[in-house]
């Protein structure tokens, strides 16, 4: 019986928690609370991803009112994949939690963090699960404004310029959405995807759905942060608590990710093929400009926080750049690589939050000869950073392999042979940290500096393992991506 | 603050019941004409503030603790949220409201009923708690 509820379970359980949490009063009651929460939810998403996989889309009604009247949460292997990172990288960040906020925040807040966290949750889960495009835009609001709050925790001032800035353009892309959305109503009467999708073609070649196309893209641009789109995003995950950071990272761009692949291929692929709509050009150029300007901006970036949040701009644009390829092994190279590239900059971000609990600001400088006395931490960031280049064994390799896969497949030689030496500009900007925390002499202020407590080490070296085990089993992540560009191309 | 002004301090007082049953009245309202829980949660909250405003914070604070109101902002979305578990109990889906009572109709009314109740809840709590937050800057 409780199977078929999975999906509202799936968004429900955090909604309710959270109030729960607000009301519970002291951090240490509010992190355990919030912890068994967050670890419910893979239990769930997991449960969902196979009841997909065994027995194709799930629909659920919400409320018992028929879709497209009511709001149906409608699940197919795409969205129950991002299901599982979203709620897998909840789940292993909480561990994590208690100790980092307990060095970078007061008593008092860590309560506010841990319900704006379970909020966050809630609204990332439901933008992922619901089959209502204006549902999306209001569990896109409860994710926002409770990101929104979680970056405002940060330890410094600079934390409340970066949400403002993140306030003023999240808002701005939520705002383009939902017009996108209200012309797509306007133009076929229906809020539903899937009544979008086959309402579309009787409006075809009407000037009003291609303005709702533009607002749709480039308010959800906003929100993935798709080169030059990207700005709030390096301030945002820099001054963020460490904990927020890595969850973010890990999860809120990727599902704004997942609903630019839901609208561009669910909704109006069906009936204008992207390559017509010249969408497919526009994205290889901007997720080439951002794979290079990003990483190169990475490589002369100081303040290592800020050098991840560069490099994840950069990793989003090979994730969009297998949207632009437009083909079953580019989509699959996209989606495994939301996947993988949420397990390493999570563990990534984890690490260095994990460097932070010690030494306060992670600089380039500051980390000189800390390998030696953080050895466990810096092994996982090399483990992390190969992933990052894509070295064969670990995740990044295996999205790589499928974006140069479909790079041949369209006979582009030029965009593989790019596709491979933009990682040597990850190699740069990585080794630039392992240099430095390995071969560099560590000055005497540093004597004081230790590995970080366990209940951080082991949640970040849980991502570090992913990261090598999903890199060389590639059967679980590389077959599910696949199905699930199969079910967005609507192919067989 | 007004401490030593009569006129003010008797008509709110006067004011002070009205306003209550006025939003109570806006409240139950909702379903038949304009109003909800929206309005009547802004109205009842308009009453603590006017006495905050009339007497000063300290006294909005002895009919209202800070504590209670913080209490109340997340109990009025447990409750809303807690109607469509209700009804999740009962057999149907998330948010089902027709499972709420034997005739359909009847039950939509009932779970639209407590869903106001939460909005009413939360929506009162929360402006107490902006006033609150602006009122007790610097002191």
């Amino acid at each position: 019986m409780i199977a078929t509820h999975l999906p509202a379970l799936q968004v429900v359980i955090p909604l309710l928690a959270a109030p729960i949490c607000a009301m519970l009063r002291r951090g240490s009651h509010a992190w355990a609370w919030a912890t068994v929460v967050s670890w419910t939810m893979p239990v769930i998403a997991v449960a969902i991803l196979l009841q997909v996989l065994e027995g194709g889309t799930i629909s659920y009604w919400i409320g018992s009112w028929e879709p497209p009247w009511g709001i149906e949460y409608r699940i197919d292997t795409a969205n129950a994949f991002v299901l599982v990172l979203v709620s897998a990288i909840g789940a292993v960040v909480m561990p994590y939690a208690r100790a980092s906020l307990e060095r970078e925040m007061p008593a008092d807040r860590q309560v506010w963090y841990y319900t704006m966290y379970l909020l966050c949750l809630t609204g990332l889960l439901g933008m992922a699960a619901t089959g209502d495009a204006f549902n999306v835009f209001v569990f896109m609001e409860i994710a926002s404004l409770s990101s929104y709050v979680l970056i405002a925790l940060g330890r410094d001032r600079r934390a409340l310029v970066a949400a403002y800035q993140y306030l003023i353009v999240g808002t701005i892309g939520a705002t383009f959405y939902v017009i996108g959305v209200g012309f797509l109503y306007v133009m076929t009467g229906t809020l539903n995807i899937a009544d979008l999708a086959e309402r579309l073609p009787l409006v075809e070649n009407q000037r009003p759905v291609f303005v709702g196309l533009a607002f749709l893209t480039v308010g959800l641009s906003l929100k993935l942060a798709l080169f030059p789109l990207h700005f709030w995003l390096p301030g945002a995950y820099a001054h963020a608590p460490s904990v927020a950071t890595a969850f973010l990272a890990a999860s809120a761009t990727k599902v704004a990710i997942y609903l630019m692949l839901r609208f561009f291929f669910t909704v109006f692929g069906a009936s204008y093929p992207l390559a017509d709509l010249a969408i497919p050009a526009l994205w290889i150029a901007l997720s080439l400009a951002a794979i290079v300007l990003a990483s190169i901006t990475a490589i002369y970036e100081n303040d290592v926080k800020r050098m991840l949040a560069f490099s994840s701009v950069a990793q989003i644009g090979y994730i969009t750049l297998g949207i632009g390829l437009n083909s079953e092994a580019g989509l699959t190279g996209s989606i495994v690589h939301l996947f993988n590239h949420g397990l390493m900059k999570g563990a990534l971000f984890l690490l260095v939050g994990g460097i932070a609990y010690s030494t306060g600001a992670v600089t380039v400088d500051r980390i000189a000869g800390l390998a030696r006395r953080m050895p466990l931490t810096f092994a996982g960031l090399v483990i992390g950073g190969m992933s990052m280049v894509g070295v064969p064994g670990t995740v990044g390799f295996v999205s790589k392999w499928y974006l140069v896969l479909a790079a041949v497949e369209r006979g582009w030689w030029w965009l593989a042979v790019l596709i491979v030496a933009s990682s040597v500009l990850a190699l740069v900007y990585m080794g630039r940290l392992v240099e430095a925390a390995y071969f560099r002499p560590a000055p005497a202020s540093s004597a004081g500096d230790q590995e970080m407590p366990l209940s951080m080490l082991v949640p970040a070296w849980v991502l570090v393992g992913a990261c090598v085990y999903f890199g060389l089993d590639t059967g679980l992540t590389a077959e599910v991506a696949a199905q699930a560009a199969r079910g967005l191309l609507g192919t067989p | 603050m007004m401490h030593r002004e009569t006129i003010p301090r008797v008509v709110t007082k006067l004011l002070f019941p009205f306003i209550l049953l006025f939003a109570l009245y806006v409240q139950f309202h909702g379903e038949l004409g304009a109003g909800g829980g929206f309005q009547a949660g802004v109205i009842a909250a308009a009453a603590v503030i006017l006495y905050g405003i009339i007497f000063g914070l300290s006294a909005a604070h002895r009919i209202a603790p800070p504590w209670l109101v913080e209490m109340l902002v997340p109990l009025g979305v447990l409750i809303y949220a807690g109607v469509g578990v209700v009804g999740l109990l009962l057999g149907g889906n998330y948010l089902d409201y027709f499972v709420l009572d034997p005739d359909p109709v009847h039950g939509q009314e009932r779970g639209i009923f407590w869903v106001e109740i939460g909005v009413l809840v939360t929506v009162s709590s929360t402006m107490i708690a902006i006033y609150y937050a602006f009122a007790g800057r610097g002191r």
